[in-house]
């Protein structure tokens, strides 16, 4: 983003207390008191603190912080789901504070709208019915919502699904209609409120590459709330970590790992090592194709050969791993008559579900072929190839 | 040593003075109660009776076995509903049958209609909410019979009173879960009504309550089998139907028609609340169910081929295992 472009938000000394004794509080934080300290004094939360930024047209802004650190206080601050105790919101130069009720909601129609973290979706409604929520409430006749709904429905990728109830959805494709409904409004802004925390790794990370897409696409301003510092530095154009309250740093990620504020936001960019955090049943996929004990080497040959694989693993009937099958132990089997379990090769790598992804790295690089993931009663649940690791590191 | 186990002093309050006063009360104002409210509910309950007593007996049987196969998913429980109502009938307490479900019916028509505001004001306002729980623990707790008094006093023996005392008793769990529904709607999803410009209005009534529905049939369905408790009750009141056929049974102790008739409240009792539970609460269970048969690998690999984008990426890895 050009550091040129025009700025679209800017937050003022925006402070907000929750509590009987927000005067004494404001005082004590003027002198400089520790937010745990105020609290104990006074009874009153400091949830912002003094909070200044700015953000540009078409950037994806990025704030970060630990759960408390008053990062969805401050996004909510921006569509005025909360009110600052004191400080200025400037949209557009337009100060929100002073916004009369009719205004506030023209605002939230068309100027901005909102992503949640566990998707806000209206179970009652079916996909379109949220889609189009927006655009129903600001009363354009329903062909016309539904066809724009349609078509921001397509964007994401939810062809087909218009008529689903909500509840049909996996989670990625839940928060893919919560994408939707808000770029239905055609708003300038979206706010996005730890959209991806409540989706698994697999998944958040097709979202992040799809939510970039789209944004460069369709030139948003995006508010991104995360607490996930890889998160932060994969979208975010500008960085604003945010600690008890307070914006310590805004940055571009480069210089905000090159030049770290204070040690907080040291440990906090080096906290970033994916293979301690993911574990094995982050990065499985699911086998093409299974080969039962009691198959013939034949059918065993069709299934490689109709999925492109060159191993097949084999399992019994109740799905317990026992052995993997080579393409050429398989034709050996086939020419020679003799049964799977024969030729199989019974000893294998296996990993559990909840081994580590760094734990799981070297057997999977020996391994010439994918390594197995078997729950607790042996049953194969999954499989890990070299591949799954390194797209889940970079 | 009396002093322990003897009061200080009593004040016993002056119940005749209350009876005096509420008496007179009553008497001035009965053109106010007994001529307007008494004799316009006393029109609706005639209103619906008619409307019930003019309605051939088989299509309300029809009617129910409908409703039971629809609300509860299965054919049988259609066909028992209807077999029950049958047996009213044919045990010769049709029209008694009809009375009593009139008074029912009137009763929890009015309750929903005051219940259900009242119940949305209250889960905006917590003061509102803190003023009116212990109103209505005490609607609820208060023995039933009082209600009798006052209802008779006011509105004098027959229908009226008896509507007036089923509400008042029956009204409390529809205001009760109407509210705690409502209060119940996900944050989020409330946030996101807002977020997107709704008014108060629209988000009330596009999305609250909408979601709270299955919480605030459960207060409806309750409500109804609280009315159809009370409607029994107000048989000593001089409301006709079942419920007097087993208060003349006591007075006279004839077990065999105490028994017939009870069995008839039973019925339509079971009927009721069969009916009215099964519209929402069931939907939810049916799916549930659908999903817990399936396998949990299918399952798996299900919500993988849903993701499309993560699907084709997934084609990808694959091929190079």
């Amino acid at each position: 983003m050009p550091e040129t472009s025009e700025i679209i938000i800017e937050a003022k000394n925006v402070t907000k207390l929750y509590g009987p004794n927000k005067a004494e509080a404001a005082r004590m934080m003027r002198a400089g008191a520790e937010k745990d300290e105020v609290y104990k004094k006074t009874g009153t939360t400091v949830a912002l603190w003094d909070v200044n930024f700015r953000i540009r047209r078409g950037e994806i802004f990025v704030i970060i912080g630990l759960s408390g650190s008053g990062k969805s206080t401050i996004v909510r601050c921006l569509n005025r789901l909360n009110r600052p105790t004191s400080g200025q919101i400037l949209f557009e130069g337009q100060d929100l504070m002073k916004l009369g009720k009719k205004e506030l909601l023209e605002f939230r129609r068309k100027k901005i709208s909102m992503v949640f973290q566990s998707f806000g979706l209206m179970s009652h409604r079916n996909v379109l019915g949220n889609v189009a929520y927006g655009l129903e409430v600001r009363g354009i006749p329903k062909e016309e919502r539904e066809r724009k709904a349609k078509e921001v429905i397509a964007m994401v990728g939810l062809e087909g699904w218009e008529n689903q109830p909500c509840e049909s959805l996996s989670g990625g494709m839940r928060q893919r209609v919560g994408i939707a409904r808000a770029l239905a409004s055609n708003p300038e802004v979206l706010l996005m409120d730890e959209p991806f925390s409540a989706l698994d790794p697999l998944v958040r990370r097709d979202m992040q590459f799809e939510l970039l897409q789209l944004q460069r696409r369709l030139e948003k301003t995006v508010v991104f709330i995360t607490h996930d510092i890889d998160e932060a530095f994969k979208l975010g154009d500008t960085v604003a970590i945010m600690r008890d309250g307070k914006v310590i740093q805004i940055d571009t990620p480069e210089r905000m790992s090159a030049h770290p504020a204070d040690d907080y936001v040291r440990r906090f960019i080096e906290s970033a090592d994916k293979s301690r955090v993911l574990s094995a049943k982050n990065v499985m996929i699911t086998p093409a194709s299974l080969v039962r004990v009691t198959d013939s080497p034949a059918y065993a040959l069709g299934e490689m050969r109709k999925n492109g694989l060159s191993t097949v693993y084999v399992v019994d009937e109740k799905l317990r791993l026992r052995g993997i099958l080579t393409i050429y132990d398989a034709l050996r089997a086939h020419s020679e008559k003799l049964a799977v379990a024969d030729v199989m090769q019974k000893e294998i790598p296996v990993c559990q579900p909840d081994s580590l992804v760094a734990e799981i790295m070297p057997a999977a690089a020996e391994a010439s072929y994918p390594l197995a993931v078997v729950d607790e009663k042996e049953r194969l649940v999954g499989i890990v190839t070299k591949a799954n690791v390194l797209a889940a590191l970079i | 040593m009396n002093w322990l186990f003897e009061f200080p002093f009593v004040a016993k309050p002056d119940v005749n003075a209350i009876d005096q006063a509420t008496r007179s009360f009553a008497s001035k104002a009965s053109w106010f109660f007994e001529d307007i409210i008494g004799a316009g509910l006393t029109q609706f309950v005639n209103a619906i009776n008619w409307l019930l007593g003019h309605t051939p007996w088989i299509l309300l049987i029809a009617l129910v076995f409908f409703l039971g196969w629809k609300a509860k998913g299965k054919v049988t429980s259609g066909i028992l509903y209807a077999a029950l109502l049958f047996f009213i009938g044919v045990v010769g307490l049709w029209d008694l049958m009809l009375m009593t479900l009139s008074i029912v019916i009137a009763s929890v028509i009015i309750a929903l209609v005051f219940g259900f505001p009242i119940g949305i004001l209250l889960s905006y306002s917590d003061r509102a909410s803190n003023i009116v729980r212990p109103i209505m623990d005490t609607m609820q707790t208060m023995p039933v019979f009082v209600y009798l008094i006052p209802a008779l006093l006011f509105f004098g023996m027959g229908s009226a009173s008896a509507v007036i005392a089923t509400v008042i008793y029956a009204i409390v769990p529809v205001i009760r879960l109407t509210s705690l529904g409502i209060r119940q709607v996900d944050a989020e999803v409330v946030e996101a009504a807002k977020a997107f410009g709704s008014t108060r209005l629209q988000a009330l009534v596009k999305v609250q309550i909408p979601q709270a529905l299955p919480t605030i049939m459960a207060g409806v369905n309750q409500t109804i089998m609280m009315a159809m408790a009370m409607v029994v009750t107000c048989s000593m009141i001089g409301a006709r139907g079942l419920g007097n056929e087993v208060l003349i049974a006591v007075n006279r102790t004839e077990i065999g028609r105490g028994l017939v008739s009870g069995i008839s409240v039973v019925i339509l009792a079971v009927i009721l609340d069969r009916l009215t539970q099964g519209w929402f609460a069931d939907k939810k269970k049916k799916t549930e169910k659908k999903e817990r048969r399936l396998l949990p690998a299918l399952k798996l690999a299900l919500k993988k081929a849903h993701e499309p984008a993560s699907a084709q990426s997934l084609k990808g890895e694959e091929q190079n295992a």
